[in-house]
Protein backbone atom coordinates (compact mmCIF):
# COMPACT_ATOMS: atom_id res chain seq x y z
CA UNK A 1 0.00 0.00 0.00
CA UNK A 2 2.99 2.41 0.85
CA UNK A 3 6.26 3.08 -0.84
CA UNK A 4 9.21 1.89 0.73
CA UNK A 5 9.99 5.71 1.23
CA UNK A 6 7.04 6.60 2.89
CA UNK A 7 7.25 2.97 5.22
CA UNK A 8 10.85 4.17 5.82
CA UNK A 9 9.85 7.91 7.14
CA UNK A 10 7.16 5.89 8.99
CA UNK A 11 9.97 3.74 11.12
CA UNK A 12 12.03 6.84 11.42
CA UNK A 13 11.24 9.61 10.81
CA UNK A 14 13.06 12.81 10.75
CA UNK A 15 12.96 16.11 12.98
CA UNK A 16 10.17 14.83 15.56
CA UNK A 17 9.84 16.55 18.62
CA UNK A 18 8.55 20.27 19.99
CA UNK A 19 10.38 23.48 20.03
CA UNK A 20 10.18 25.02 23.30
CA UNK A 21 11.68 28.42 22.04
CA UNK A 22 10.15 27.76 19.01
CA UNK A 23 9.64 31.33 16.41
CA UNK A 24 6.43 29.86 15.10
CA UNK A 25 4.00 27.08 15.27
CA UNK A 26 1.31 25.96 12.76
CA UNK A 27 -1.13 23.31 13.60
CA UNK A 28 -3.68 21.88 10.80
CA UNK A 29 -5.69 18.76 11.04
CA UNK A 30 -8.28 17.58 13.36
CA UNK A 31 -8.55 14.11 15.28
CA UNK A 32 -12.11 13.69 13.07
CA UNK A 33 -10.45 13.19 9.86
CA UNK A 34 -7.47 11.40 12.10
CA UNK A 35 -4.53 13.28 11.08
CA UNK A 36 -3.34 16.25 13.14
CA UNK A 37 0.12 17.61 12.81
CA UNK A 38 1.85 20.73 14.61
CA UNK A 39 5.19 22.14 13.30
CA UNK A 40 7.41 24.13 15.04
CA UNK A 41 10.67 26.09 13.61
CA UNK A 42 13.25 28.60 14.26
CA UNK A 43 14.17 30.80 12.13
CA UNK A 44 17.78 32.71 11.36
CA UNK A 45 18.52 35.22 8.77
CA UNK A 46 15.45 34.19 7.24
CA UNK A 47 16.24 30.72 7.11
CA UNK A 48 14.71 27.74 8.85
CA UNK A 49 17.50 27.04 11.17
CA UNK A 50 15.39 24.06 12.86
CA UNK A 51 12.01 22.15 12.30
CA UNK A 52 9.93 20.41 14.10
CA UNK A 53 7.06 18.27 14.29
CA UNK A 54 4.33 16.09 15.69
CA UNK A 55 1.78 14.25 14.16
CA UNK A 56 -1.35 12.22 15.42
CA UNK A 57 -2.20 9.97 12.19
CA UNK A 58 -1.49 7.19 10.31
CA UNK A 59 1.76 6.24 8.49
CA UNK A 60 1.44 8.57 5.57
CA UNK A 61 0.59 11.32 7.51
CA UNK A 62 3.86 10.28 9.82
CA UNK A 63 5.60 10.24 6.45
CA UNK A 64 4.38 13.34 5.19
CA UNK A 65 5.59 15.01 7.85
CA UNK A 66 8.60 13.86 8.22
CA UNK A 67 9.69 14.62 5.10
CA UNK A 68 8.04 18.21 4.99
CA UNK A 69 10.63 18.49 7.89
CA UNK A 70 13.54 17.25 5.66
CA UNK A 71 12.78 19.26 2.57
CA UNK A 72 12.66 22.40 5.05
CA UNK A 73 15.65 22.40 6.98
CA UNK A 74 17.54 25.23 6.23
CA UNK A 75 15.74 26.86 3.07
CA UNK A 76 14.76 30.37 3.47
CA UNK A 77 11.15 30.82 3.93
CA UNK A 78 10.63 32.00 1.16
CA UNK A 79 11.47 28.61 -0.90
CA UNK A 80 9.69 26.81 1.89
CA UNK A 81 6.79 28.63 0.92
CA UNK A 82 6.91 26.82 -1.98
CA UNK A 83 6.52 23.87 -1.01
CA UNK A 84 3.61 22.27 -2.05
CA UNK A 85 2.12 19.05 -0.35
CA UNK A 86 2.02 17.67 -4.01
CA UNK A 87 5.54 17.72 -4.02
CA UNK A 88 5.99 16.22 -0.58
CA UNK A 89 3.56 13.06 -1.86
CA UNK A 90 6.21 13.08 -4.88
CA UNK A 91 8.94 13.08 -3.07
CA UNK A 92 7.64 10.12 -0.98
CA UNK A 93 7.05 8.32 -4.29
CA UNK A 94 3.68 8.90 -4.46
CA UNK A 95 0.56 8.19 -1.80
CA UNK A 96 -2.33 6.29 -1.99
CA UNK A 97 -4.98 8.11 -3.89
CA UNK A 98 -7.37 8.23 -0.48
CA UNK A 99 -4.55 9.54 2.04
CA UNK A 100 -4.08 12.54 -0.61
CA UNK A 101 -6.35 14.89 1.28
CA UNK A 102 -6.36 14.51 5.17
CA UNK A 103 -3.22 12.86 5.21
CA UNK A 104 -1.10 15.20 3.07
CA UNK A 105 -1.10 18.30 5.19
CA UNK A 106 2.11 18.62 5.95
CA UNK A 107 2.94 21.85 4.13
CA UNK A 108 0.38 23.31 4.72
CA UNK A 109 1.36 22.90 8.91
CA UNK A 110 4.81 24.25 7.94
CA UNK A 111 3.21 27.22 6.16
CA UNK A 112 1.27 28.01 9.09
CA UNK A 113 4.07 28.05 10.95
CA UNK A 114 6.00 30.20 9.02
CA UNK A 115 2.83 33.15 8.81
CA UNK A 116 2.63 32.49 12.83
CA UNK A 117 6.38 33.97 13.03
CA UNK A 118 6.05 36.44 10.35
CA UNK A 119 2.76 37.82 12.35
CA UNK A 120 4.96 38.13 15.18
CA UNK A 121 7.96 39.66 13.28
CA UNK A 122 5.41 42.27 11.98
CA UNK A 123 3.66 42.72 15.63
CA UNK A 124 0.40 41.24 14.72
CA UNK A 125 -1.26 39.00 17.07
CA UNK A 126 0.40 35.90 16.98
CA UNK A 127 -2.10 33.55 14.99
CA UNK A 128 -1.24 30.24 16.58
CA UNK A 129 -4.41 28.66 15.50
CA UNK A 130 -6.10 25.59 17.22
CA UNK A 131 -6.27 23.15 15.25
CA UNK A 132 -7.58 24.61 12.16
CA UNK A 133 -8.77 22.85 8.88
CA UNK A 134 -7.31 24.11 6.36
CA UNK A 135 -6.90 22.10 3.29
CA UNK A 136 -9.04 21.67 0.48
CA UNK A 137 -11.04 19.37 -0.73
CA UNK A 138 -10.66 19.60 -4.50
CA UNK A 139 -13.68 16.56 -4.60
CA UNK A 140 -11.50 15.23 -7.86
CA UNK A 141 -12.09 11.43 -6.31
CA UNK A 142 -15.35 9.55 -4.56
CA UNK A 143 -14.10 9.83 -1.10
CA UNK A 144 -15.15 5.83 -0.73
CA UNK A 145 -13.68 3.97 -3.58
CA UNK A 146 -11.03 6.59 -5.03
CA UNK A 147 -12.84 6.79 -8.83
CA UNK A 148 -12.60 9.26 -10.17
CA UNK A 149 -15.99 11.53 -10.52
CA UNK A 150 -17.42 12.49 -13.20
CA UNK A 151 -16.01 15.83 -14.42
CA UNK A 152 -20.10 17.40 -15.54
CA UNK A 153 -21.22 15.77 -12.07
CA UNK A 154 -19.20 15.83 -8.97
CA UNK A 155 -22.49 14.72 -6.92
CA UNK A 156 -22.71 11.53 -7.81
CA UNK A 157 -20.15 7.94 -7.75
CA UNK A 158 -21.37 5.50 -10.49
CA UNK A 159 -19.52 3.23 -8.81
CA UNK A 160 -20.41 2.97 -5.39
CA UNK A 161 -24.10 5.00 -6.28
CA UNK A 162 -23.54 7.13 -3.68
CA UNK A 163 -24.89 11.08 -4.21
CA UNK A 164 -22.49 13.61 -2.25
CA UNK A 165 -22.62 17.14 -1.08
CA UNK A 166 -20.22 19.64 -1.01
CA UNK A 167 -19.27 20.34 2.99
CA UNK A 168 -20.22 24.00 3.69
CA UNK A 169 -17.58 24.02 6.46
CA UNK A 170 -14.50 22.50 4.57
CA UNK A 171 -15.57 22.17 1.02
CA UNK A 172 -14.89 19.10 0.77
CA UNK A 173 -17.04 16.07 -1.09
CA UNK A 174 -19.23 13.87 1.38
CA UNK A 175 -21.90 11.60 1.49
CA UNK A 176 -25.54 13.58 0.64
CA UNK A 177 -27.83 13.02 3.47
CA UNK A 178 -25.23 12.10 6.14
CA UNK A 179 -25.18 13.56 9.76
CA UNK A 180 -21.55 14.80 9.16
CA UNK A 181 -19.16 15.49 7.28
CA UNK A 182 -17.02 12.45 6.88
CA UNK A 183 -13.54 15.27 6.36
CA UNK A 184 -14.50 17.66 9.21
CA UNK A 185 -16.71 16.35 11.47
CA UNK A 186 -18.64 19.00 11.14
CA UNK A 187 -22.51 18.86 10.97
CA UNK A 188 -24.49 19.10 7.47
CA UNK A 189 -27.72 20.85 6.67
CA UNK A 190 -30.93 19.63 6.44
CA UNK A 191 -31.42 16.31 4.81
CA UNK A 192 -31.63 16.78 1.22
CA UNK B 1 10.64 -12.75 13.31
CA UNK B 2 8.14 -14.52 15.35
CA UNK B 3 4.37 -14.31 13.57
CA UNK B 4 1.47 -13.95 15.18
CA UNK B 5 -2.21 -13.54 13.99
CA UNK B 6 -4.81 -12.00 15.39
CA UNK B 7 -7.16 -11.21 13.47
CA UNK B 8 -10.04 -13.52 13.46
CA UNK B 9 -12.34 -11.31 12.56
CA UNK B 10 -10.84 -10.34 9.18
CA UNK B 11 -10.20 -14.22 8.53
CA UNK B 12 -9.39 -17.66 9.86
CA UNK B 13 -6.93 -19.92 8.43
CA UNK B 14 -8.58 -23.16 6.63
CA UNK B 15 -8.88 -25.77 9.00
CA UNK B 16 -6.46 -28.93 7.59
CA UNK B 17 -9.50 -31.03 7.69
CA UNK B 18 -11.77 -28.82 5.96
CA UNK B 19 -8.74 -28.66 3.28
CA UNK B 20 -9.25 -32.61 3.08
CA UNK B 21 -12.46 -32.60 2.69
CA UNK B 22 -12.76 -30.15 -0.29
CA UNK B 23 -9.95 -31.54 -2.06
CA UNK B 24 -11.94 -34.06 -4.39
CA UNK B 25 -14.11 -31.54 -5.45
CA UNK B 26 -11.62 -29.23 -6.49
CA UNK B 27 -10.53 -32.26 -8.38
CA UNK B 28 -12.00 -35.69 -9.73
CA UNK B 29 -15.08 -34.64 -8.16
CA UNK B 30 -16.37 -32.53 -10.56
CA UNK B 31 -20.09 -33.01 -11.07
CA UNK B 32 -22.58 -30.61 -10.93
CA UNK B 33 -25.33 -31.48 -7.69
CA UNK B 34 -28.05 -30.70 -10.37
CA UNK B 35 -26.86 -33.17 -12.94
CA UNK B 36 -28.83 -36.64 -13.09
CA UNK B 37 -25.82 -38.85 -13.41
CA UNK B 38 -23.03 -40.32 -11.05
CA UNK B 39 -20.91 -37.50 -11.14
CA UNK B 40 -24.06 -35.25 -10.25
CA UNK B 41 -24.99 -37.04 -7.42
CA UNK B 42 -21.64 -37.30 -6.17
CA UNK B 43 -21.50 -33.66 -5.74
CA UNK B 44 -25.35 -33.61 -4.59
CA UNK B 45 -24.74 -35.75 -1.88
CA UNK B 46 -21.48 -34.25 -0.92
CA UNK B 47 -23.61 -30.50 -0.84
CA UNK B 48 -26.16 -32.08 1.41
CA UNK B 49 -24.51 -33.63 4.07
CA UNK B 50 -22.58 -30.40 4.65
CA UNK B 51 -26.03 -29.12 4.92
CA UNK B 52 -26.53 -31.31 7.54
CA UNK B 53 -23.45 -30.15 9.01
CA UNK B 54 -24.05 -26.61 8.79
CA UNK B 55 -27.62 -26.95 10.22
CA UNK B 56 -26.62 -29.09 13.01
CA UNK B 57 -24.28 -25.89 14.05
CA UNK B 58 -27.36 -24.07 14.73
CA UNK B 59 -29.97 -26.41 15.68
CA UNK B 60 -32.03 -26.17 12.24
CA UNK B 61 -33.59 -28.38 10.02
CA UNK B 62 -31.30 -29.00 6.89
CA UNK B 63 -34.22 -27.42 4.32
CA UNK B 64 -34.23 -24.33 6.73
CA UNK B 65 -30.27 -23.67 5.05
CA UNK B 66 -29.48 -21.80 2.14
CA UNK B 67 -26.10 -21.41 1.06
CA UNK B 68 -24.35 -18.01 0.06
CA UNK B 69 -21.03 -16.65 -1.27
CA UNK B 70 -19.99 -14.73 1.90
CA UNK B 71 -22.05 -13.40 4.62
CA UNK B 72 -22.38 -10.22 3.28
CA UNK B 73 -24.78 -11.67 0.71
CA UNK B 74 -26.52 -14.02 3.25
CA UNK B 75 -27.43 -10.69 4.76
CA UNK B 76 -28.19 -9.16 1.79
CA UNK B 77 -30.82 -12.22 1.33
CA UNK B 78 -32.19 -11.71 4.29
CA UNK B 79 -32.87 -7.92 4.90
CA UNK B 80 -33.70 -7.46 1.17
CA UNK B 81 -35.75 -10.48 0.65
CA UNK B 82 -37.65 -10.38 3.50
CA UNK B 83 -38.82 -7.07 3.58
CA UNK B 84 -39.42 -7.20 0.39
CA UNK B 85 -41.61 -10.40 0.52
CA UNK B 86 -43.38 -8.51 3.11
CA UNK B 87 -44.01 -5.29 1.52
CA UNK B 88 -47.64 -5.25 1.28
CA UNK B 89 -47.96 -5.31 4.77
CA UNK B 90 -45.97 -2.40 5.43
CA UNK B 91 -42.28 -0.56 4.14
CA UNK B 92 -40.61 -0.47 7.97
CA UNK B 93 -37.47 -1.98 9.46
CA UNK B 94 -35.73 -1.75 12.36
CA UNK B 95 -32.13 -2.39 12.56
CA UNK B 96 -29.57 -1.46 15.34
CA UNK B 97 -26.77 1.75 14.80
CA UNK B 98 -23.72 -1.26 14.95
CA UNK B 99 -24.60 -3.16 12.26
CA UNK B 100 -22.07 -4.79 9.71
CA UNK B 101 -22.51 -2.20 6.15
CA UNK B 102 -23.94 -5.22 4.77
CA UNK B 103 -27.26 -4.69 6.66
CA UNK B 104 -26.97 -1.17 6.98
CA UNK B 105 -26.18 -0.74 3.33
CA UNK B 106 -29.09 -2.63 2.40
CA UNK B 107 -31.49 -1.29 4.32
CA UNK B 108 -30.24 2.09 2.51
CA UNK B 109 -31.11 -0.10 -0.71
CA UNK B 110 -34.82 -0.58 0.97
CA UNK B 111 -35.09 2.97 0.99
CA UNK B 112 -34.96 3.64 -2.75
CA UNK B 113 -38.16 1.42 -2.61
CA UNK B 114 -40.15 3.55 -0.54
CA UNK B 115 -38.94 1.53 2.77
CA UNK B 116 -38.26 3.96 5.88
CA UNK B 117 -35.91 2.79 8.73
CA UNK B 118 -34.91 3.44 12.19
CA UNK B 119 -32.02 3.00 13.46
CA UNK B 120 -32.02 1.40 17.17
CA UNK B 121 -28.89 2.97 19.69
CA UNK B 122 -26.40 1.21 21.83
CA UNK B 123 -25.10 1.90 25.30
CA UNK B 124 -21.91 2.44 25.88
CA UNK B 125 -21.00 -1.16 25.48
CA UNK B 126 -22.15 -1.83 22.22
CA UNK B 127 -25.41 -3.35 23.92
CA UNK B 128 -28.71 -2.97 22.15
CA UNK B 129 -31.47 -2.68 24.49
CA UNK B 130 -34.62 -4.92 23.57
CA UNK B 131 -37.16 -2.53 25.32
CA UNK B 132 -35.95 0.17 22.64
CA UNK B 133 -36.35 -2.40 19.77
CA UNK B 134 -39.91 -2.46 21.08
CA UNK B 135 -40.34 1.38 21.26
CA UNK B 136 -39.28 1.09 17.73
CA UNK B 137 -42.27 -1.27 16.26
CA UNK B 138 -44.72 0.85 14.34
CA UNK B 139 -47.65 -1.11 12.37
CA UNK B 140 -45.50 -0.61 9.63
CA UNK B 141 -42.79 -2.60 10.35
CA UNK B 142 -42.01 -5.73 8.73
CA UNK B 143 -38.64 -6.95 9.51
CA UNK B 144 -36.02 -6.23 12.76
CA UNK B 145 -32.00 -7.51 11.85
CA UNK B 146 -30.02 -6.91 14.93
CA UNK B 147 -26.75 -9.00 14.85
CA UNK B 148 -25.50 -11.66 17.27
CA UNK B 149 -22.12 -10.12 18.35
CA UNK B 150 -20.43 -6.88 16.81
CA UNK B 151 -16.79 -8.11 15.26
CA UNK B 152 -15.61 -4.71 16.20
CA UNK B 153 -16.54 -4.17 20.03
CA UNK B 154 -16.97 -8.33 20.66
CA UNK B 155 -20.21 -7.58 22.16
CA UNK B 156 -22.59 -10.48 22.20
CA UNK B 157 -26.20 -9.05 21.69
CA UNK B 158 -29.47 -10.03 23.67
CA UNK B 159 -30.64 -11.62 20.69
CA UNK B 160 -33.25 -14.07 22.65
CA UNK B 161 -35.09 -11.56 24.23
CA UNK B 162 -34.99 -8.96 20.90
CA UNK B 163 -36.59 -12.24 19.11
CA UNK B 164 -39.07 -12.36 21.77
CA UNK B 165 -40.17 -8.78 21.42
CA UNK B 166 -40.70 -9.24 17.62
CA UNK B 167 -42.21 -12.67 17.78
CA UNK B 168 -44.82 -11.49 20.47
CA UNK B 169 -45.64 -8.48 17.75
CA UNK B 170 -45.55 -10.71 14.59
CA UNK B 171 -42.44 -8.75 12.92
CA UNK B 172 -40.20 -11.28 11.06
CA UNK B 173 -36.43 -11.22 12.89
CA UNK B 174 -33.22 -11.80 11.50
CA UNK B 175 -29.72 -11.77 13.16
CA UNK B 176 -26.29 -11.51 11.88
CA UNK B 177 -24.38 -14.09 13.27
CA UNK B 178 -21.10 -13.97 10.90
CA UNK B 179 -19.22 -12.68 13.56
CA UNK B 180 -20.71 -15.46 16.26
CA UNK B 181 -21.50 -18.35 14.68
CA UNK B 182 -19.25 -21.16 15.39
CA UNK B 183 -17.29 -19.36 18.43
CA UNK B 184 -20.03 -19.51 20.43
CA UNK B 185 -23.31 -21.68 20.81
CA UNK B 186 -26.15 -21.14 18.86
CA UNK B 187 -29.56 -22.63 18.43
CA UNK B 188 -31.83 -21.11 16.09
CA UNK B 189 -35.15 -22.58 18.21
CA UNK B 190 -33.80 -20.85 21.43
CA UNK B 191 -32.97 -18.05 20.50
CA UNK B 192 -36.23 -17.92 17.95
CA UNK B 193 -35.09 -15.92 15.37
CA UNK B 194 -36.56 -16.27 11.61
CA UNK B 195 -33.47 -15.88 9.99
CA UNK B 196 -29.73 -16.72 10.98
CA UNK B 197 -26.07 -15.14 8.58
CA UNK B 198 -23.19 -17.41 8.90
CA UNK B 199 -20.34 -17.59 7.58
CA UNK B 200 -17.57 -20.54 7.01
CA UNK B 201 -14.60 -18.17 6.90
CA UNK B 202 -15.21 -17.17 10.54
CA UNK B 203 -14.50 -20.73 11.67
CA UNK B 204 -12.19 -21.88 9.71
CA UNK B 205 -13.79 -22.67 6.79
CA UNK B 206 -12.99 -21.39 2.93
CA UNK B 207 -13.94 -18.37 1.99
CA UNK B 208 -16.50 -17.44 -0.32
CA UNK B 209 -18.58 -20.06 1.97
CA UNK B 210 -21.34 -18.61 3.77
CA UNK B 211 -25.09 -19.70 4.26
CA UNK B 212 -28.52 -18.01 5.64
CA UNK B 213 -30.99 -19.99 8.10
CA UNK B 214 -34.44 -18.89 7.35
CA UNK B 215 -37.09 -20.30 9.15
CA UNK B 216 -39.57 -22.86 7.57
CA UNK B 217 -42.52 -20.58 6.18
CA UNK B 218 -40.92 -17.70 7.07
CA UNK B 219 -41.30 -15.57 3.52
CA UNK B 220 -38.32 -15.07 1.87
CA UNK B 221 -37.89 -13.07 -1.93
CA UNK B 222 -34.85 -13.85 -3.95
CA UNK B 223 -31.78 -12.45 -4.41
CA UNK B 224 -30.46 -14.25 -6.80
CA UNK B 225 -32.95 -15.25 -9.65
CA UNK B 226 -31.65 -18.15 -11.43
CA UNK B 227 -32.06 -22.15 -11.89
CA UNK B 228 -33.83 -24.43 -8.88
CA UNK B 229 -30.88 -24.27 -6.55
CA UNK B 230 -31.12 -23.87 -3.20
CA UNK B 231 -35.01 -24.84 -3.43
CA UNK B 232 -35.12 -22.18 -5.83
CA UNK B 233 -34.19 -19.23 -3.32
CA UNK B 234 -30.82 -18.60 -4.13
CA UNK B 235 -30.08 -19.61 -8.23
CA UNK B 236 -26.34 -20.36 -9.50
CA UNK B 237 -24.19 -23.82 -9.74
CA UNK B 238 -23.32 -24.52 -6.00
CA UNK B 239 -20.31 -23.80 -4.62
CA UNK B 240 -19.15 -27.56 -4.01
CA UNK B 241 -15.62 -27.19 -2.74
CA UNK B 242 -16.65 -24.34 -0.42
CA UNK B 243 -20.00 -25.56 0.90
CA UNK B 244 -17.72 -29.75 1.56
CA UNK B 245 -15.50 -27.16 3.35
CA UNK B 246 -17.76 -25.35 5.47
CA UNK B 247 -19.42 -28.33 6.55
CA UNK B 248 -17.07 -29.98 8.03
CA UNK B 249 -15.79 -26.60 9.43
CA UNK B 250 -19.04 -26.82 11.20
CA UNK B 251 -18.97 -30.06 12.43
CA UNK B 252 -15.99 -29.39 14.02
CA UNK B 253 -16.72 -26.10 15.08
CA UNK B 254 -19.61 -27.45 16.95
CA UNK B 255 -17.63 -30.64 17.86
CA UNK B 256 -14.51 -28.43 19.74
CA UNK B 257 -15.99 -25.71 20.72
CA UNK B 258 -16.04 -25.94 24.55
CA UNK B 259 -12.04 -27.43 24.04
CA UNK B 260 -11.70 -23.94 21.94
CA UNK B 261 -13.33 -21.29 24.02
CA UNK B 262 -11.52 -22.68 27.02
CA UNK B 263 -7.81 -22.26 25.42
CA UNK B 264 -8.91 -19.46 23.68
CA UNK B 265 -11.04 -17.23 27.10
CA UNK B 266 -7.94 -17.40 29.17
CA UNK B 267 -5.86 -15.99 26.55
CA UNK B 268 -8.47 -13.20 26.08
CA UNK B 269 -9.15 -12.50 29.60
CA UNK B 270 -5.25 -11.69 29.93
CA UNK B 271 -5.17 -9.20 27.19
CA UNK B 272 -8.13 -7.55 28.60
CA UNK B 273 -6.80 -6.88 31.95
CA UNK B 274 -3.12 -6.75 30.78
CA UNK B 275 -2.67 -4.07 27.84
CA UNK B 276 -4.59 -1.21 30.20
CA UNK B 277 -2.59 -2.34 33.15
CA UNK B 278 1.06 -2.31 30.99
CA UNK B 279 -0.14 1.28 29.21
CA UNK B 280 -2.12 4.45 30.71
CA UNK B 281 -5.23 5.55 29.20
CA UNK B 282 -5.74 2.52 26.93
CA UNK B 283 -9.78 1.46 27.37
CA UNK B 284 -11.20 -1.74 26.57
CA UNK B 285 -14.16 -1.30 24.30
CA UNK B 286 -17.16 -3.33 23.88
CA UNK B 287 -18.66 -5.67 26.96
CA UNK B 288 -16.70 -7.24 29.64
CA UNK B 289 -19.07 -9.68 30.25
CA UNK B 290 -21.24 -10.40 27.02
CA UNK B 291 -18.14 -11.07 24.89
CA UNK B 292 -16.64 -13.55 22.20
CA UNK B 293 -14.32 -15.81 23.83
CA UNK B 294 -11.79 -15.02 21.26
CA UNK B 295 -11.94 -10.92 21.25
CA UNK B 296 -10.01 -7.89 22.87
CA UNK B 297 -10.53 -4.81 21.39
CA UNK B 298 -9.55 -1.11 22.90
CA UNK B 299 -9.15 2.23 22.17
CA UNK B 300 -5.54 3.64 22.83
CA UNK B 301 -5.80 7.19 23.43
CA UNK B 302 -3.47 10.12 21.65
CA UNK B 303 -2.54 7.66 18.59
CA UNK B 304 -4.21 6.62 15.51
CA UNK B 305 -4.84 3.19 14.52
CA UNK B 306 -3.01 2.81 11.29
CA UNK B 307 0.13 3.75 12.33
CA UNK B 308 -0.54 1.20 14.93
CA UNK B 309 -1.54 -1.68 12.82
CA UNK B 310 1.90 -1.03 10.49
CA UNK B 311 4.24 -0.85 13.04
CA UNK B 312 2.44 -4.32 14.64
CA UNK B 313 2.59 -5.06 11.08
CA UNK B 314 6.87 -4.77 11.49
CA UNK B 315 6.72 -6.92 14.26
CA UNK B 316 5.22 -9.89 12.70
CA UNK B 317 1.75 -9.19 14.35
CA UNK B 318 -1.39 -9.25 12.21
CA UNK B 319 -4.60 -7.08 13.72
CA UNK B 320 -7.31 -5.26 13.00
CA UNK B 321 -8.88 -1.20 13.57
CA UNK B 322 -11.71 0.84 13.21
CA UNK B 323 -10.01 4.05 13.02
CA UNK B 324 -11.08 6.66 9.88
CA UNK B 325 -7.20 5.85 8.25
CA UNK B 326 -7.55 1.76 7.68
CA UNK B 327 -10.87 2.33 5.92
CA UNK B 328 -11.11 3.59 2.70
CA UNK B 329 -14.00 5.69 3.06
CA UNK B 330 -11.99 7.81 5.58
CA UNK B 331 -14.28 7.60 8.05
CA UNK B 332 -14.07 6.66 11.68
CA UNK B 333 -16.37 3.47 12.77
CA UNK B 334 -20.19 4.13 13.02
CA UNK B 335 -19.75 1.44 15.56
CA UNK B 336 -17.68 3.34 18.76
CA UNK B 337 -19.21 6.72 17.34
CA UNK B 338 -22.66 4.93 17.88
CA UNK B 339 -21.38 3.72 21.31
CA UNK B 340 -20.55 7.15 22.47
CA UNK B 341 -16.96 7.64 21.80
CA UNK B 342 -15.58 10.96 20.73
CA UNK B 343 -13.70 10.81 16.93
CA UNK B 344 -10.24 11.07 18.60
CA UNK B 345 -10.56 8.36 20.83
CA UNK B 346 -12.42 6.44 18.39
CA UNK B 347 -9.35 6.52 16.12
CA UNK B 348 -7.20 4.60 18.33
CA UNK B 349 -9.04 1.90 18.00
CA UNK B 350 -7.26 -1.50 17.92
CA UNK B 351 -8.96 -5.54 17.71
CA UNK B 352 -7.02 -8.56 18.54
CA UNK B 353 -9.18 -11.85 17.66
CA UNK B 354 -7.34 -14.70 18.84
CA UNK B 355 -7.38 -17.73 16.28
CA UNK B 356 -7.59 -21.11 17.40
CA UNK B 357 -3.66 -21.87 17.37
CA UNK B 358 -2.99 -19.16 19.49
CA UNK B 359 -1.11 -19.66 22.57
CA UNK B 360 -0.02 -17.65 25.90
CA UNK B 361 3.23 -16.91 24.44
CA UNK B 362 1.82 -15.09 21.18
CA UNK B 363 0.01 -12.98 23.21
CA UNK B 364 3.23 -12.24 25.87
CA UNK B 365 4.98 -11.44 22.58
CA UNK B 366 2.06 -8.79 21.74
CA UNK B 367 2.63 -7.53 25.48
CA UNK B 368 5.97 -7.20 25.18
CA UNK B 369 6.43 -5.64 21.73
CA UNK B 370 3.14 -3.42 22.11
CA UNK B 371 4.25 -0.69 25.21
CA UNK B 372 7.49 0.50 22.76
CA UNK B 373 5.02 1.13 19.58
CA UNK B 374 2.65 3.11 22.09
CA UNK B 375 5.46 5.04 23.40
CA UNK B 376 7.04 5.56 20.28
CA UNK B 377 4.09 6.93 18.34
CA UNK B 378 2.96 9.16 21.29
CA UNK B 379 5.95 10.49 21.43
CA UNK B 380 5.22 12.06 18.41
CA UNK B 381 1.55 12.73 18.84
CA UNK B 382 0.72 16.88 19.81
CA UNK B 383 -2.74 15.35 21.09
CA UNK B 384 -0.22 13.08 23.95
CA UNK B 385 2.15 16.25 24.55
CA UNK B 386 -1.31 18.50 24.82
CA UNK B 387 -2.72 15.55 27.50
CA UNK B 388 0.93 15.65 29.65
CA UNK B 389 0.77 19.76 29.50
CA UNK B 390 -2.68 19.66 30.89
CA UNK B 391 -1.65 17.49 33.77
CA UNK B 392 1.19 19.08 34.52
CA UNK B 393 3.84 16.74 33.90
Amino acid sequence: MYSDKVMDHFANPRNVGVLTDADGVGQVGNPVCGDMMTFYIKVKDDRLADVKFQTFGCGAAIAVSSMVSEMAKGKTLEEAMAITNDLVAEELGGLPKNKMHCSNLGADALHEAIKNFQGKREGRAPREGGPADLHEHEGGACPYCESSLEEEDKTFCRACHIEFEECPSCGGITKKGDAACIHCGKPLGGKD
Amino acid sequence: MRKVYLDHIAATPLHPEALEAMRPFLGEAYGNPQSLHAAGLEAQEAVEAAREEVAGLIGAANSEIYFTSSGTEANNFAVKGMALGQQARGKHVVVSAVEHSSVLNSVKALEKHGFSTTLVPVDRFGRVDPSDVEKALTKETVLVSVMTANSEVGTVEPVAEIASVCRSRSVLFHTDAVAAAGSIPLDVKTLGVDALSLAGDQFYGPKGSAALFVRKGARIMPLIDGGIQEGGRRGGTENVAGIVGMGRAARLARVEMEARTAALRPLRDRLLEELPRRIENVVVTGSRTDRLPHHASFCVEFVEGEAMLLSLDMKGVAASSGSACTSKALKASHVLLAMGLDHATAQGSLVFSLIGTATGEDVDYLLEVFSPIVDRLRRMSPLYTQFLKERGS
